[in-house]
C-alpha cells in the first residue's frame, strides 16, 4: 500500500485514515506488531513527529496499543475493527449516493442499477 | 531547555542595504523547520550569521545560548546553498578532511551512506553529476552528529529523485536532541517533513507557525499560503 496525502489537511489526520484502512483491510492483521515509528516515518516520507502524533492519536482511539519495550501493536479487538469497516463503508456509500443524487437517481433507481450489474458480472 | 537557535532584533546591513530588519524567532531542539522566502528575503544571510560566517550588525544570535564562535560551531553543521568542497578530492580525501575539521563527524556512517548509493571511495568529485555531488555534501553534513543542521537550499538545482533520496536522509537522521533548519523556496517538497515553518519577507519575519496549524486553520498547504502571501 502506497502512503499518498493531500495539501488541505494535516498529514497526520491522513495517517491516521490510512493506517485504518490498513487495519481494516487486513494490510496490518489483528494483534500485529506495527513497525517502529522511524521506520515508518521513512517508509511515508514525513517527519517522525508526525508520525508519532498519528499513532499517540490511534492509541488514543484505541486501535493502537503500545507495550512498554515491545512496540506497538494493531487491537485484537475485533468486532471493533468490524465497527471502523462498518463507518467506513458508509462513508463512501454515504459520498457515492450523493454523486447519484446529483445525476438525478434514486436510491431506488441504483439498488436495480447495482442488481443488474451483479448480475451482469456473474454471467 | 535552552532554543538551540534564538534570534533577538537581528539586524544585518550590507553598506546600506537591510538584508534583516529585526528577526526574533525561536528554533527548538527535536523540530525540523523550514526557512521560506523568495528570493533575496534573508535567508542565506540568516543561516550565514549562525554558521559564524558573518556577523550581526545589531541584535544577537545565540546557538544553545552562546553567541556564534569557536563552541557554536561544534554545535552547527552546515550546508552552504552552493558547491564548496574541491573538486578535485576524491570522496576518501572529503571523509578525511571532515575528519580532519570535525570531531562529531562519524565517518563509518558516512561510509555506510554513500555505500548505499554505490559511490566508490576513489570517485572524484569533478567527475560526478550534480545530484551526486550535492548527495556527497549532505551525506558529509548530516553524518556529523551536530545540534543544530543549516541546509541551506539542499534541493535546488537535482532532480526528484534525488530530492527524494535527501529529504529521507534528512528524517532518517531525526535526532530529538537536534533541530534542522532547511531554506529553501521548493515548498510543496519539503512540505510534509517539516514541522514548523518561517516565512522571511524582505528581512522580517512574515509568519511563524507549525504546518499542522496552516493546515487545520487555514484548511491549505503550506505550498499555497507560500503562493498567497507572496503572490507578485
Amino acid at each position: 500500500m502506497i502512503w499518498d496525502f493531500q495539501g488541505d489537511r494535516p498529514i497526520y489526520l491522513q495517517i491516521v485514515e490510512q493506517v485504518q484502512l490498513r487495519i481494516v483491510s487486513g494490510y496490518y492483521p489483528a494483534g500485529s506488531k506495527l513497525p517502529a515509528v522511524r521506520d515508518l516515518a521513512a517508509e511515508a516520507s514525513v517527519n517522525p513527529n508526525t508520525m508519532q502524533k498519528a499513532l499517540a492519536e490511534l492509541e488514543r482511539k484505541g486501535l493502537v496499543y503500545s507495550q512498554r519495550t515491545a512496540g506497538r501493536f494493531i487491537t485484537e479487538d475485533k468486532s471493533m475493527i468490524e465497527q471502523i469497516k462498518q463507518s467506513l463503508a458508509r462513508e463512501q456509500v454515504d459520498e457515492f449516493l450523493k454523486k447519484m443524487q446529483a445525476l438525478g437517481c434514486t436510491v431506488g433507481e441504483v439498488i436495480t442499477l447495482l442488481s443488474q450489474m451483479e448480475k451482469e458480472e456473474i454471467k | 531547555m535552552t532554543p538551540i537557535l534564538e534570534c533577538q532584533s537581528l539586524i544585518k546591513r550590507y553598506g546600506k542595504k537591510e538584508a534583516l530588519s529585526s528577526v526574533d524567532l525561536t528554533v527548538n531542539r527535536g523540530r525540523i523547520v523550514g526557512l521560506l522566502g523568495p528570493n533575496g528575503s534573508g535567508k542565506t544571510t540568516m543561516i550565514k550569521i549562525a554558521s559564524g560566517l558573518l556577523t550581526a550588525t545589531e541584535g544577537t544570535l545565540r546557538i544553545d545560548g552562546k553567541l556564534p564562535g569557536t563552541e557554536t560551531k561544534e554545535l552547527v553543521s552546515y550546508l552552504p546553498d552552493r558547491p564548496y568542497l574541491n573538486d578535485w578530492m576524491c570522496v576518501a580525501d572529503l571523509l578525511s578532511f571532515f575528519q580532519d575539521f570535525y570531531r562529531n563527524f562519524n565517518r563509518e556512517k558516512a561510509v555506510e551512506m554513500l555505500a548505499r548509493l554505490n559511490i566508490g571511495l576513489n570517485d572524484r568529485l569533478k567527475s560526478m553529476s550534480k545530484g551526486t555531488k550535492e548527495k556527497v555534501q549532505l551525506i558529509l553534513v548530516m553524518s556529523r552528529e551536530a545540534e543544530l543542521y543549516l541546509l541551506d537550499e539542499p534541493i535546488g538545482g537535482v532532480d526528484p529523485a534525488a530530492r527524494d533520496y535527501i529529504l529521507n536522509t534528512i528524517i532518517s537522521n531525526y535526532s530529538e536532541n537536534a533541530a534542522v533548519l532547511i531554506s529553501t523556496h521548493l515548498i510543496a517538497d519539503v512540505e510534509r517533513v517539516l514541522d514548523d515553518v518561517i516565512f522571511l519577507a524582505g528581512g522580517k519575519v512574515a509568519l511563524t507557525s507549525s504546518v499542522d496549524q496552516i493546515r487545520e486553520e487555514r484548511g491549505m498547504s503550506v505550498d499555497a499560503l507560500f503562493r498567497e502571501v507572496y503572490k507578485c
